[in-house]
């Protein structure tokens, strides 16, 4: 197999030059710029997938509004990271995310320490642009030390990224369609109940939400285990 | 036969109508207090972690989450299996005690105090205390004070004035900081000053409502309240108390984690609100009162210097009985701010309370949990029942207010036997009618764990149950 050569391109974000290596996104481009994209499934040490839609830019000549997170940058392409369309368009996608699941902060673990939050003071999003669907689901905390809340999942796949790509045990996927999916163990069984999980609590580490979160613990606590596992994810990322 | 509605009964913690039914003869034959509100907390708690449960009960009322947090917290920890250490309940009990002190004062200066400065027939536009704020601006300006200081301690305790976050299954997640114990002790006296100024005015007007002492709910009944091992005042902790009218204690140390031996839940068609009473003697016999007058009726005594002695006073009305007349709840809540704040000086000087031992670790041991602590309004039950893993299976609430659900009907009634006159209904006639349900201080978004509808109003009806006429407020 012939390896493709990684050259240098140039184009233009928000009308400014910028350089990257061909291999690179956009939003790994612009980041490098300090050209800011707002981002939630992101997470710097785990692939993209392009889960939550909020890195959406403009590219000149382009029918619809691209991911940064998941594009390749390409020679003299024009790249537009904020316009009417683009906040409206974020706007909409978080309030969808907010209307899907039970995001209710005042009674989750992780209010005021939660990404979702923040994102929404961000985009200043005050209220949901789009009716509540109410649904609900089962919550799992079979496991010892963790519980899973689907109710305030949005599926972003970090857990799944984390589990797979970093811990190697492979134990959570998504099951179901839609915005019925959820977070699964194994076969879709109890935690607990779990052959693969090593309950290392990287998934845990990584949610943006309150969906994952340990049992009686501090919020000292989860904040450093939350630095260890950004920081760990950091120097894999830069020793590959 | 004539129905006369109140709609919103106003000065009070929810919604509610009153409705007066006239017979034929045109006198009153029957008046009832409905609460309009359904909230549903007890159903969609199922579901979720025991863990969730302190902060998302909190969510039922605004103006007492910390009675809440309390029963739920204490819940949680017998499902458990676990005793907080010693500084965690410390700190729950000066929490607590610091919600009883703001809730009271706002029921007295925000709700209350305008029938007393200005008596109960006053134009209504000025019943209300920004007229306070015009005409007695010392008094308004020592009731707001006097309520922001029992937030301030809530605040500096447990995380948040309103919904606080620092009080958990197992114990409480901040220290005392003894910075913020020297703080919060050098603005007692003030505190205390207010509180004193406060009961001496009350006591120098009492005069005036002689009438109202004697109509507003004042009949016998028994009464519920916790009390501690020796029989003295008990907020956080201790044993269930029931005495009737007499004073005869009919069962005098009940574990609350029995309580559905002795508390039986009647539904009436007209209310969201249940009607609690005392299964010996059945529904509706078994009515009983809670709250500060309550409490203070079952106590021997308080256990502070300055409570005590005003404690005589108070059991000098009842001349060896019980306290009966409604109308005093307003004296016992004074009591009760008095009492509150030497309690909390004394648990703030115990240096246990500054321990960083605060949290006790548990997994689920019971698959059942009660929680029980007196709030302002009385006493308050969390019941839940989890699966193995702390997945909340039942719900049962019994709020303060809901406690008081028979003996405010029956006080309805009797106020509208004393003063409505189908001929000539006065606003006034109304507002004492209204007052009559504010004796009680009742918070009916909480009784009702429901979802504000309508507001409230009073319903005049004739003896074949037609409306007449309704009196709505704005």
């Amino acid at each position: 197999m012939i390896k493709q050569k990684v050259r240098v391109k140039s184009f233009k974000i928000n009308d400014i030059t910028v350089t990257g290596r061909s291999d690179q996104t956009l939003l790994e481009v612009a980041k490098e710029h300090d050209i800011f994209i707002p981002t939630l499934c992101y997470l710097e040490g785990l692939s993209c997938v392009g889960s939550c839609r909020l890195c959406l830019v403009e590219v000149k000549g382009a029918r619809e509004l691209v991911p940064a997170c998941t594009s390749k940058i390409k020679e003299d392409m024009e790249v537009f990271t904020t316009s009417e369309k683009i906040d409206s368009h974020r706007k909409m996608i978080l309030s969808m995310i907010f209307s899907e699941r039970s995001h209710t902060c005042s009674v989750c673990e992780a209010n005021g320490d939660c990404e979702l939050q923040d994102k929404s003071v961000e985009l200043q999003l005050d209220h949901s642009l789009v009716p509540y669907i109410d649904s609900r689901f089962a919550i799992d905390a079979s496991h010892k030390n963790f519980v899973h809340d689907p109710n305030r999942c949005i599926l972003c796949s970090r857990c799944v990224r984390v589990c797979n790509e970093i811990e190697g045990a492979n134990a959570i996927n998504i099951g179901g369609r839609g915005i019925n999916s959820m977070i699964i163990h194994d076969m879709d069984e109890p935690w607990i109940d779990s052959q693969s999980c090593t309950s290392c609590g990287k998934c845990v580490y990584v949610c943006p939400t309150g969906a994952l979160y340990e049992k009686e613990i501090t919020k000292e606590d989860v904040t450093t285990k939350r630095e260890i596992i950004r920081n760990l994810l950091k120097n894999r990322a830069e020793n590959e | 036969m004539k129905t006369i509605t109140i709609d919103p009964v106003t000065r009070i913690e929810g919604h509610a109508k009153i409705t007066i039914d006239l017979n034929e003869d045109g006198t009153v034959e029957d008046a009832r207090l409905h609460v309009t509100q359904y909230r549903g907390f007890e159903k969609f708690c199922e579901g979720k972690i025991y863990t969730d449960m302190p902060a998302l009960t909190a969510r039922t009322c605004g103006i007492c989450p910390v009675s809440h947090v309390i029963s739920s917290s204490k819940a949680c920890d017998t499902l458990l299996c676990v005793t907080p250490p010693q500084a965690a309940i410390n700190i729950r009990k000066i929490v607590n005690l610091a919600q009883i002190i703001q809730s009271h004062t706002l029921n007295f200066y925000h709700l209350s105090s305008p029938d007393f400065v200005y008596g109960f027939d006053a134009p209504k536009e000025d019943r209300n205390i920004f007229k306070l704020m015009q005409t007695h601006p010392q008094m308004a300006k020592d009731g707001i004070e006097l309520r922001a200081f029992g937030q301030k301690i809530i605040e500096a305790l447990a995380g948040k004035r309103i919904h606080p976050t620092g009080i958990i299954p197992g114990g409480v997640s901040n220290i005392l900081e003894i910075e913020v114990k020297e703080k919060l002790l050098q603005e007692i006296p003030k505190a205390m000053q207010i509180a004193q100024n406060t009961l001496k005015y009350f006591k120098e007007n009492l005069h005036k409502f002689q009438k109202e002492i004697e109509s507003f709910a004042s009949f016998p009944s028994l009464f519920m309240a916790l009390v501690g091992e020796d029989g003295s005042l008990e907020h956080y902790d201790g044993v269930l108390r029931f005495i009737d009218s007499e004073g005869n204690i009919l069962n005098e140390a009940i574990d609350p984690q029995n309580y559905k031996e002795f508390i039986g839940e009647a539904v009436e068609d007209d209310s969201y609100l249940k009607s609690p009473y005392y299964k010996p003697l059945g529904y509706p016999q078994g009515m009983y009162r809670v709250g500060a007058l309550a409490r203070l009726n079952i106590a021997t005594k308080c256990g502070t210097p300055l409570a005590d002695e005003e404690l005589q006073n108070f059991k000098a009305l009842g001349q060896g009985k019980p306290v009966q007349n409604s109308f005093y709840y307003h004296y016992a809540r004074i009591i009760e701010i008095i009492y509150g704040l030497e309690k909390i000086e004394q648990l703030l000087r115990d240096e246990e309370s500054l321990s960083d031992n605060i949290f006790a670790r548990g997994k689920i041991n019971n698959k059942r949990g009660v929680g029980c602590s007196e709030a302002p309004r009385g006493t308050l039950f969390h019941d839940y029942e989890v699966d193995h893993n702390g997945i909340i299976e039942k719900v049962n609430l019994i709020i303060a207010t809901g406690n008081n659900n028979l003996a405010m009907n029956a006080g309805v009634k009797q106020v509208a036997k004393a003063f409505i006159d189908p001929e000539d209904i006065t606003d006034g006639a109304l507002n004492r009618v209204e007052a009559v349900i504010r004796c009680f201080d009742p918070c009916l978004s909480c009784s009702t764990h429901a979802l504000g509808i309508v507001s409230s109003q009073i319903e005049l009806r004739d003896h074949h149950k037609k409306i007449i006429k309704i009196l709505k407020r704005n």
